[in-house]
């Protein structure tokens, strides 16, 4: 390592001192609602058998663990979140990519892309377990559907964008559309791919409970369900709570990503 | 010259563009013969169809009528487009290579070649630097250097230096013409600078508003011809440009 003038230095501790403030405050307002919700809950200011309390929270989830197999549930709804994204990124960039190299057939869907994109999907539910059945599949499916129109409109989109300078240039040094294509509209997209995965990851996550909610015997989504026609609010938010960090370190696996991937 | 047949010879060449409202004649029966190793610049009134001229000679687009036609088969053409268009994301010495990575001639050999052509021309620093960091003539260096990697015969520019600030266009063109006279290219430049055409030019041809035709071809002949900025003081310089000036007869 060479060593930095003062100046560097005062500016890499400024730095630093900034990203210690933003954590100190993430965790802060974690931590304060959990002492607010406790304390209030148990001063009765706020009535705990609707809003249930942290402790309560806390035991729900030692006796989901002990007694009713809780990382099954979590495992399930994680491997159908992982599935849909997979699909949904993996069918958005093929689809996407297809568009770009046919600017006909991206004409031709672009009307059904918007219709499909903004039907309400909840709505279909009944719909879709009639055609594929109450069973994983159709929970999967209707992620799909949410996840599905949203990235190949979002990825097309950043094709389209990319400079016509940059194409020409491409052009001036003969390359052919493929050769355009990876040397070019991937690499200039990368950011942008890695965004809609971000968006993707939230919308598969979104559609697996909406999907639950709606036929699964297993799953967070199922915990959800149940605890509210029996209702054990403790167990809805415990569930809740899960969701909110299994959606957390999803993300946070995305955020590296992008880390590795982004350098430019 | 040494070779009495041209490296290129343009034949009344036609260009029309059509669109929904209609058609436009851009080009209209132009015919030039380009003798090797000469340096050629194209002047006329702006969007009077020069960039269409290069473009059909750099084969991005298809001539209506009238031919292009190669001293051999083997002679290959480089275009040196007005904005560098050098990609953010990959380094200096990436960027150069993007050529040679497209024709799938990336050998020892010619990375040699490319880092030698950075390495001569003062870029040596900023090899594995991103374009982010170079100043706008540096950048239009590399993209000059770009254009080498290939080793093409015939060199296309199209206003190479418009985009910078005056100092910089004055050194950067006696830059680029000492680089490309000792790597021995034929040049093709389009301007809308008459003074940088008369001082780097072997011949200077007048086009005519749209649709273009050639209005006049100037021999340019100066006295102790050396660097484009000192072509700049002869006298001659002044009458040709006095000239040529008319020619446009440009109007507000």
């Amino acid at each position: 390592m060479s060593t930095y003038s003062n100046e560097h230095k005062e500016y890499l501790k400024e730095i630093k001192k900034n990203k210690i403030l933003v954590l100190f405050f993430q965790v802060f307002i974690v931590i304060s609602f959990i002492i607010i919700w406790e304390v209030t809950s148990r001063l009765d200011l706020i009535n705990s058998f609707l809003t249930s309390s942290p402790t309560k929270v806390f035991n729900t989830l030692i006796s989901l663990i002990k007694a009713h197999n809780l990382f099954n549930h979590i495992y399930i709804t994680t491997k159908e979140v992982l599935i849909s994204f997979g699909l949904a990124s993996i069918l958005g960039f093929i689809i996407a990519s297809l568009f770009w190299f046919n600017k006909t057939i991206a004409k031709i869907f672009d009307p059904y892309l918007t219709v499909l994109n903004s039907l309400p999907k909840v709505a279909l539910g009944p719909l879709i377990i009639i055609w594929i059945g109450a069973n994983t599949n159709s929970i999967i499916f209707m992620a799909l559907m949410i996840s599905l129109f949203i990235t190949i409109i979002n990825i097309y989109s950043g094709f389209t964008n990319v400079d016509n300078y940059y194409i020409t240039l491409l052009k001036t040094l003969n390359a052919t559309r493929i050769q355009i294509f990876t040397k070019l509209i991937v690499p200039s997209n990368k950011k942008n791919i890695i965004n809609c995965l971000k968006v993707n990851i939230s919308m598969s996550l979104i559609g697996v409970i909406m999907g639950e909610l709606l036929v699964s015997k297993e799953g967070l989504g199922y915990l959800i369900m149940y605890g509210s026609q029996v209702f054990n609010i403790n167990l809805v938010i415990t569930a809740v709570v899960l969701l909110a960090i299994l959606s957390y370190i999803m993300y946070s696996i995305i955020s590296y990503i992008e880390k590795r991937m982004v350098k430019n | 010259m040494s070779t009495n047949y041209p490296i290129l010879k343009i034949k009344n060449l036609k260009k029309n563009y059509h669109d929904l409202d209609g058609e436009v004649k851009a080009i209209d029966n132009i015919t030039l013969d380009i003798n090797s190793k000469e340096w050629i610049s194209i002047v006329g009134p702006s969007g009077c169809g020069k960039t269409s001229l290069l473009s059909i000679l750099a084969n991005l687009e298809k001539p209506s009528n009238g031919n292009i036609i190669y001293q051999n088969d083997d002679i290959k053409v480089g275009y040196m487009l007005q904005k560098d268009a050098l990609f953010p994301w990959k380094t200096i010495y990436e960027n150069c290579l993007i050529g040679l990575e497209i024709n799938h001639s990336l050998n020892d050999n010619n990375k040699k070649r490319v880092l030698d052509l950075l390495n001569t021309y003062g870029l040596s620093d900023f090899i594995n630097k991103y374009p982010s960091s170079l100043s706008g003539g540096m950048r239009q260096r590399v993209a000059l250097i770009r254009t080498l990697a290939t080793n093409p015969d015939i060199l296309l520019l199209d206003e190479p230096f418009s985009a910078l600030d005056y100092q910089t266009r004055l050194i950067l063109a006696d830059d680029i013409y000492s680089i490309i006279k000792k790597e021995g290219k034929t040049v093709i430049l389009v301007t809308h600078d008459l003074a940088e055409a008369i001082s780097l030019s072997d011949r200077v041809v007048v086009l005519s508003k749209r649709p273009a035709v050639i209005k006049n071809i100037y021999d340019i002949k100066l006295t102790n011809k050396s660097t484009p900025s000192q072509n700049r003081k002869v006298k001659e310089f002044y009458d040709y440009y006095d000239k040529i000036w008319k020619d446009l007869d440009v109007h507000l």
